[in-house]
């Protein structure tokens, strides 16, 4: 009952967000959230350190833009198509993947992130180092205008309960469970009869796909899919917001999100924009060494401490 | 004093292997020429191991003898070199691991394996949910796992866990690990258990806890065990295998075999002195002692 309440105090809050704060902001926290979301879905739940997912958000974006620019449809469809690309990318990348464990996980999902990047910035459809610019927003269902930024906010709002939602479902299902054994203690799962990698590849297929909505949504946002979001930097910015936030729990990557966006749309307007990396490199570090669990899960802890 | 000759190191000369072929038993799980090798290092030699039917069969010999090996090859944590292994009949030499669970094998771990940061119930209902067939459903809520939860509760209850149902594992001690892995284990209803030294690193009193469930849960199963407390394989074991340097030394009950003197020598290093002899001797007394206990 208290965890429903605290949604409803978000839903309310994330409501009337736009009225106080400017709503382009806003859209980039929710889409970097559900990205952060749909990583910690791998990382958080089943111990699956994905260094390239990158990949996802990128070709949700690029194949959403593609689509906005050359095919005329709404952008509810080309969201869903780039979603399912996303998804299909993270079927071909997961099989290969999930055979391998720990730091050769980590590194054959780089690996395969490059390649895309690569082809990316090879490709004339992407518009190479100029990226895939003028991407119009269209209009939800023929009716509501998106170019309206309120509109749009609400839209990405939507969009961003949906992710959110799928990936709560997730963790809170008979697969969530599995999951979780396989993340306490893998050899374990094996020998109570469960192919593991088989679970491990539907729940990287989930993540990418929602990684790829998450792409679909920002080019939709910002009218532009640029190599930036294909590139490794934000494979690591990633992992970066999860563990900020406080991996393994829900609300962690969304507050690691916003941190990461607030902080970044802060210092690159003023003069420390050059230093921007130095001090996001020292905030990793005082995060993984003073506050391990991040910002969520030491508050969990606290409350467990004095109200649990 | 037993258990200490246990961790000393030594070399033998005897080598000798050693089959038995009465074709008439009934075999459960049956190897045939098994090898494993390591790069040239040949950890596993030729073993033809059988199980019996309904039986304990304990799996003993000095450290680096193979045991684990031999216990990561039945159970497909490894790949034989050469050789077949037989289930029920069945060559599962090249079955992989999560498959020869879903026929009935399954195995413990050295390290107690459960899900740390999962409750007591979770872990249980983990190997209760396999054969629902809803393993992949993402999109269901986990209360519909919550039916299973009736059957976890009297499976917590056989070994003695009932009342910490709620509790984290993380925060249980050792041997209540040890009793929740057996649980969990019995949730398959497995034909047949394999239990990779289910005593160690416990106090007294757990071993002894421990080895009664082991001999409460081996009605109507097999088991098989690699165990390093002589204590728990004199009072359980029907039939002993000695490895010693990754081949069979002997085999038999546990009288036979704590008499062999290529057994002490394999412990010991050197002939057994008399001194020993009498350890020994007395040590079956008292296993024999416990036996008879135990069925009365």
């Amino acid at each position: 009952m208290k965890i429903n309440k605290l949604y409803l105090v978000l839903f309310l809050l994330a409501l009337v967000a736009p009225m106080v704060l400017y709503p382009v902001f806003l859209m980039k926290v929710l889409c970097f959230a559900l990205f952060a979301c749909a990583f910690n879905l791998l990382l958080g739940y089943v111990g699956l350190l994905s260094f390239g997912h990158a990949a996802f958000l990128g070709t949700g974006g690029y194949v959403t833009g593609a689509m906005m620019l050359h095919t005329g449809m709404g952008p509810e469809i080309s969201i869903l198509v780039g979603t399912v690309a996303a998804g299909v990318l993270g079927a071909v990348y997961g099989k290969l993947a999930v055979k391998r464990e720990g730091i050769y996980f980590a590194m054959v999902t780089l690996a395969l992130a490059q390649l895309a990047f690569f082809f990316y910035l090879q490709s004339p459809f992407t518009g190479g180092e100029d990226g895939m610019q003028g991407v119009p927003r269209g209009s939800l269902l023929g009716m509501i205008d998106l170019s309206d930024n309120t509109n749009m906010y609400y839209f990405v709002l939507a969009i961003f309960i949906f992710g959110f939602w799928v990936v709560h479902r997730t963790i809170h299902s008979p697969f969530g469970q599995i999951l979780k054994a396989i993340r306490e203690n893998e050899p374990r799962a094996v020998s109570l009869g469960y192919n593991v990698n088989d679970y491990k590849w539907v729940v990287f297929i989930i993540s990418s796909a929602l990684a790829g909505m998450a792409g679909s949504t920002k080019t939709l946002v910002f009218q532009l899919a640029s190599l930036t979001d294909v590139h490794w930097h934000m494979s690591g910015e990633v992992v970066l917001m999860t563990l900020l936030g406080g991996m393994g729990t829900i609300f962690g990557p969304v507050v690691g999100a916003g941190v990461v966006v607030t902080i970044q749309n802060y210092l690159s307007g003023g003069e420390l924009g050059n230093y921007i990396h130095i001090i996001m490199g020292f905030i990793f570090i005082v995060c993984v060494l003073a506050f391990r669990s991040g910002i969520v899960g030491e508050l969990q802890k606290i409350m467990k401490k004095n109200f649990g | 004093m037993w258990a200490k000759m246990f961790f000393v190191h030594l070399k033998i000369k005897t080598n000798k292997k050693w089959g038995w072929f009465c074709m008439s038993a009934d075999y459960v799980l049956e190897t045939r020429n098994l090898v494993k090798e390591f790069k040239g290092f040949t950890a596993v030699d030729d073993v033809n191991l059988q199980v019996e039917r309904g039986t304990i069969h304990a799996l003993i010999g000095p450290n680096g003898a193979g045991k684990t090996t031999v216990f990561n090859l039945l159970t497909k944590f490894l790949t034989p070199t050469r050789g077949t292994i037989l289930y029920n009949g069945n060559d599962i030499t090249y079955m992989k691991s999560a498959a020869i669970a879903r026929k009935g094998i399954v195995r413990s771990f050295q390290i107690s394996a459960v899900f740390p940061h999962l409750s007591v119930l979770e872990n249980v209902r983990i190997a209760l949910q396999r054969n629902e067939g809803n393993s992949f459903h993402f999109w269901k809520s986990e209360k519909v796992l919550d039916k299973l939860n009736d059957r976890a509760l009297e499976l917590l209850d056989e070994v003695g866990l009932k009342d910490y149902a709620k509790a984290i594992t993380v925060d249980l001690p050792y041997g209540r690990k040890r009793a929740l892995e057996i649980a969990t284990t019995l949730a398959l209803d497995p034909e047949m258990l394999l239990l990779d030294e289910p005593t160690q690193g416990m106090g007294h009193e757990d071993v002894g806890v421990v080895a009664d469930l082991i001999k409460k849960v081996s009605a109507n199963r097999t088991i098989l065990m690699v165990e390093h407390n002589l204590h728990v394989v004199a009072q359980l074991a029907d039939k002993i295998t000695v490895l010693q340097r990754g081949a069979i030394l002997t085999e038999g009950d546990y009288a036979t075999v704590s008499q062999d003197p290529r057994v002490r020598e394999a412990y010991m290093g050197v002939e057994a002195d008399d001194e020993v002899a009498n350890a020994i001797a007395a040590e079956t007394a008292a296993a024999n002692a416990a036996k008879k206990e135990d069925v009365a």
